[in-house]
Formats: structure tokens, C-alpha cells, sequence
């Protein structure tokens, strides 16, 4: 290695550095100081380590908020939506990659039409579907609309179009259907999309926040990005270590099932991103 | 399925795998694009909606109105601001890092991958609880490290000035890491042989990064500024957490206008404005196809 090659290393290491503590930084103060007393937390100038460990800020969530309820309500709405997506998604996939029907083409644009869609477009439109069907403030009202997303379908097209048909025209010579050939052939082919749309989606709905604000209007359906919002905006404001210690509820689980899966995400992201 | 199946067995086969998606997308997502630009050429109010026959129909007058809304003009305003700066913003720290984690000289190399990530996982909600509070004017960490430097910080969310660039940043920094995987994807595609040829006739990295790294990386840089530009124009979550809005209005964005609309009532009014908007993508993702893929891609 030659000198210049030596320096260039060093400041690269230390740009990356810096970079990581300015991105990573906040998240580590987070959980250091929801183990802080109010006092503290609001102590000028500002600490990073905590002179007294309390778990006051924790024990609060439980005591004088309803955090397991918005974190049961998360969680539900989470899983159901993550099922019917990877049931839906790959359903339709299989039939846009690998059978020749009248319409599939039309089918396949405007599902991808769908995703230049703002949300704000659809957003007024499905509130007031939503209520006129009397499902507002209703688990089926926050998941209806995230059922099927046409992302679930991108992804699992592009997947099932690399598998080679040989497989699949084998299984039909021998007579399977396309229902048998689907169940027993292609979905356990397709485990790794489904590994990458199941973190996706529910990485998505876990952080989804402006449809159940609106339509989660009691506290017994929100979930837990409602219920921070609402505790750390406006008249129903609580103390900030509170706040600190629901943050921590709210990002922990994302960033366990992030570090476990890690491989997944970032290769979904890198594929849906360039094929 | 071979081609000597009659054409109405294709049908019913391919249409019952789809079937089940097509349905709830055609309640759940046409039916509400359509609905949309329905309402948006009435004057549908919220109180409405128990007699949606008694609405009258304005033609384009909810469109025309939003031209001399003084709000909507500024939440454009904001919102192109925040899309000009933002995207190329976001784009340059993201090649920075896939470029410094894909130099072969540094080690820990996933480490750094997920802890530039871990931002886009987060909610936002979560982040604004703690960038709310590190940008506090007296007890924020931000203020008193630029104290330490003898700064004397402004109050980033409360001043007008610095709202929106301090949302400009933020969104930078959740955002830059999903952008930098997909340039890390894009850069292992890259043959290595270029750069070994272009060292043995004496290009420097500067050059090789100009002449080499960014002719093939296009297609992803393309990718990535269509969707962070699709992104951006929708600017609305980072808003109603860190300022809902304000101060003075310095931080609303179009998105935001149509939620404050849909709560006063003002339902066609509030579809117009998202139509608007829905165009606007549309035509951002056209030019963007224009500039940067008008070569052989």
C-alpha cells in the first residue's frame, strides 16, 4: 500500500466515522436518556450518559398510558396486513409472471400505475368508503386498505419471472394444475421474496401513521405511532421522559427484526431498486 | 400454459390467481383515484356526505380557486424548496457513502451499511420525538455543541428561517441510507477490470470516479432521483410531527394543505389540491426520464 493510498484510508475512516456517529448519534441518546429522570433530561447543559438509572419513564408507559393495548393494536394490524399481502401479492405475481391470460398486461400497468399515486389522492376517497361502510375506529377499517398493495406485486412478479419455466412445465406435463403447481412448486421457490415483501410490509404498516391517526379516533385502537403523536403534540401533552421511553417501545421491535433479517431488507431494497 | 389451451380456460385460470388482489385493489385504490377526481370538480363537504346527491357540480373551479390560495402558493413553494435541495441533497450523501463503503479499503463495512439504514426503519414519529428535542434551542445537544464552538444557535424549529432547512437535513438523513444500498448494488456491478485498465494509464480516482463510476452508474442514479423526487413532493409526515406546519406557515407542504382541508370538511377542495399534486409526479418522473435517461437507457 502505497502512502497516499495510507492517508486516504485514514480520512476516509474518519468521515465515515463522524458520519455514523451524526447518523446513529441520536438513536443512542434516545435510549441512554429514557433511562433519565425529567430533571435531567431537561438539565442544560444537555448529557449523554445518565448520572441516576430510573426506570420511572418505563414504568409510567404501563401505569398512566395504555401502551401494551397500542403495541397489541400495532402488532395486529401489523400481522394481518403482512398475511394478506404475502397471500394476495404472490397470488397475482404467479399469474402476471407465468400464465398467458387476456388482460394481464393492462392488469400489470395500471397496478403500476398505482404506485406513482400519491397517498393524498386516495386518502379522502377511502375515509369516506371507510366510514360509509361503518368501519371507522375498527381493526378491519385500519387494514382494508393495505391489504393488497401493488409494491407486493412489483416485487413478486420480477421474482417469479427468473425462475425457469422448465420447472413448471414439467409439473404440467404431469399433469399437476396450476393450483397444485402454485402451492407445492412455486411458493416455497419464492421464500426469499416472501422473506423480503413479509419484513417490507410489515416494517411499513408498523410505522404507518397517517391513516390510523385518522381513523383510530378512541384510544383503545391506537397504535403506537398514534398514540406518541398524540401524547407528544397539543393539549394531551406528557412529560418527555415518557416520550423518550415510548420512543424506545416504538423503534425497539423494528430494529431487533431489522438486525435479525438485516440481509433481507437490504437485498430486497437492491433488487426491487435496479431489475 | 401452453398456447393450444382455448383462450377462455387462460382466462378463468389467470384471472382467479388474480382475482383476489384485483378486487380489493379495485375497491380499495381505483375506486378511490377515480372518486378523487370526481370530488375534485364539486363542492363536497364533509357534511355532505349524508345526501351525495345534493353536491353540485363547480367544473374546475376548486382548481382555479387554489391559484389565488395564498396557503396553497406557499405549501407549493415549500414543497419545490424542499424537493430542489432535498433530492440532490439526499443523492449526494448517498453516493458519498456507497462510494467511501465500496472503496475496498474499509473494513466493518456491514456495520456501517445498517447504521446508515437504521434511520430509514425508524418511525417517524420516533425521530421527530428525539429531533425535536436535540434541536431544543437551550437544552438541545445541537445548540450546545455549536456553544462549545463558540455558535450561538438559532431556534431551528421555532424561527422561520431554519425551519424548513432543518427539515431539508432531516429528510436527508432518514432518507440517504435506502438510496446508498441500492447505489452499493449498483456499484458491485461495475467490472473491476475498468479500474485496473484505468490505473495502468494513469487515471486518478477523481477521474476514474467521473469517467468510469458515474456513466454507469446512470441508470441507478436515475432510479434513485425519481423516487426520492416521488417521495419528496409528498412531503407531509416530517412536517405535522417536528412543526405541524408552521411557524408561519414556513413548513407547509402541499400534502399537509390537502390534510388541513380534509379536516375543515372541505372535501373537492382538498382533492383538487391532491390532483394537483398527483400531476406534478407525474411530470417530475417524465423530466427526470428526459434528463438523465436520455442516453442509450
Amino acid at each position: 500500500m502505497t502512502r497516499r493510498d495510507r492517508y486516504a484510508k485514514i480520512v476516509l475512516y474518519a468521515v465515515l466515522v463522524a458520519a455514523l456517529i451524526v447518523v446513529v448519534g441520536p438513536f443512542v441518546w434516545m435510549l441512554l436518556s429514557s433511562f433519565k429522570s425529567e430533571g435531567e433530561i431537561r438539565s442544560v447543559p444537555p448529557t449523554w450518559w445518565p448520572s441516576h438509572w430510573t426506570l420511572t419513564n418505563y414504568r409510567d408507559l404501563f401505569s398512566r398510558l395504555d401502551f401494551p393495548q397500542y403495541f397489541a393494536n400495532s402488532a395486529i394490524v401489523a400481522i394481518i396486513v403482512t398475511l394478506g399481502n404475502l397471500l394476495f401479492c404472490s397470488l397475482i405475481g404467479y399469474a402476471l409472471a407465468k400464465l398467458d391470460f387476456p388482460g394481464r398486461k393492462a392488469l400489470f400497468l395500471t397496478v403500476l400505475g398505482m404506485l406513482m399515486v400519491p397517498g393524498m389522492v386516495t386518502f379522502v376517497p377511502q375515509f369516506v368508503l371507510i366510514s360509509n361502510m361503518g368501519l371507522a375506529n375498527s381493526y378491519a377499517g385500519l387494514v382494508l386498505p393495505f391489504l393488497a398493495g401493488p409494491f407486493g406485486v412489483f416485487l413478486m412478479r420480477q421474482f417469479l419471472l427468473a425462475i425457469p419455466d422448465d420447472l413448471i412445465e414439467a409439473a404440467r406435463v404431469d399433469g399437476a394444475g396450476e393450483w397444485r403447481i402454485f402451492w407445492r412448486i412455486v411458493l416455497p421457490l419464492c421464500k426469499p421474496a416472501l422473506a423480503t415483501l413479509g419484513i417490507l410490509t410489515f416494517l411499513a404498516s408498523w410505522n404507518n401513521f397517517l391513516w390510523p391517526l385518522v381513523v383510530a379516533t378512541t384510544d383503545d385502537k391506537y397504535t403506537l405511532p398514534v398514540a406518541l403523536a398524540l401524547y407528544s403534540i397539543g393539549q394531551n401533552r406528557i412529560y418527555f421522559g415518557l416520550l423518550l421511553a415510548g420512543a424506545v417501545v416504538v423503534v425497539l421491535p423494528v430494529l431487533i427484526v431489522f438486525l435479525a433479517l438485516q440481509r433481507h431488507f437490504l437485498r430486497g431494497i437492491a433488487t426491487t431498486g435496479l431489475k | 400454459m401452453p398456447a393450444t389451451v382455448p383462450r377462455w380456460r387462460r382466462a378463468v385460470t389467470g384471472w382467479s390467481f388474480a382475482a383476489p388482489f384485483t378486487a380489493l385493489f379495485l375497491v380499495f385504490a381505483l375506486l378511490p383515484v377515480v372518486a378523487s377526481l370526481v370530488m375534485s370538480v364539486t363542492d363536497l363537504r364533509a357534511t355532505d356526505l349524508r345526501h351525495p346527491l345534493a353536491v353540485n357540480f363547480v367544473g374546475l373551479d376548486n382548481y382555479l380557486r387554489l391559484f389565488d390560495d395564498q396557503l396553497f402558493r406557499r405549501a407549493a413553494v415549500n414543497t419545490l424548496i424542499f424537493v430542489v435541495i432535498g433530492v440532490p441533497l439526499t443523492i449526494v450523501a448517498a453516493m458519498a457513502a456507497a462510494n467511501g463503503l465500496n472503496s475496498g479499503l474499509i473494513r466493518l463495512r456491514g456495520l456501517f451499511r445498517v447504521g446508515f439504514y437504521l434511520p430509514v426503519v425508524t418511525s417517524i414519529v420516533a425521530i421527530a420525538v428525539v429531533w425535536r428535542f436535540l434541536l431544543d434551542p437551550e437544552a438541545g445537544i445541537v445548540n450546545s455543541l455549536l456553544a462549545a464552538a463558540g455558535i450561538d444557535g438559532p431556534a431551528w424549529l421555532q424561527d422561520p428561517r431554519t425551519s424548513l432547512p432543518s427539515i431539508i437535513v432531516m429528510a436527508a438523513w432518514r432518507n440517504f441510507g435506502s438510496l446508498m444500498v441500492i447505489f452499493l448494488a449498483a456499484l458491485q456491478g461495475i467490472p473491476h477490470d475498468l479500474y485496473e485498465a484505468a490505473t495502468l494509464d494513469g487515471a486518478g480516482r477523481w477521474q476514474q470516479f467521473q469517467r468510469i463510476t458515474l456513466p454507469l452508474m446512470r441508470p441507478a442514479l436515475l432510479f434513485g432521483a425519481v423516487i426520492t423526487g416521488i417521495g419528496y413532493l409528498q412531503l407531509f409526515e416530517e412536517p405535522l410531527v417536528m412543526t405541524q406546519g408552521g411557524p408561519l406557515s414556513s413548513t407547509l407542504s402541499v400534502s399537509y394543505h390537502v390534510y388541513n382541508q380534509f379536516g375543515f370538511g372541505n372535501y373537492g377542495y382538498a382533492a383538487a389540491a391532491s390532483y394537483v399534486l398527483f400531476v406534478a409526479i407525474v411530470a417530475l418522473s417524465v423530466l427526470q426520464f428526459r434528463l438523465l435517461g436520455s442516453r442509450n437507457d
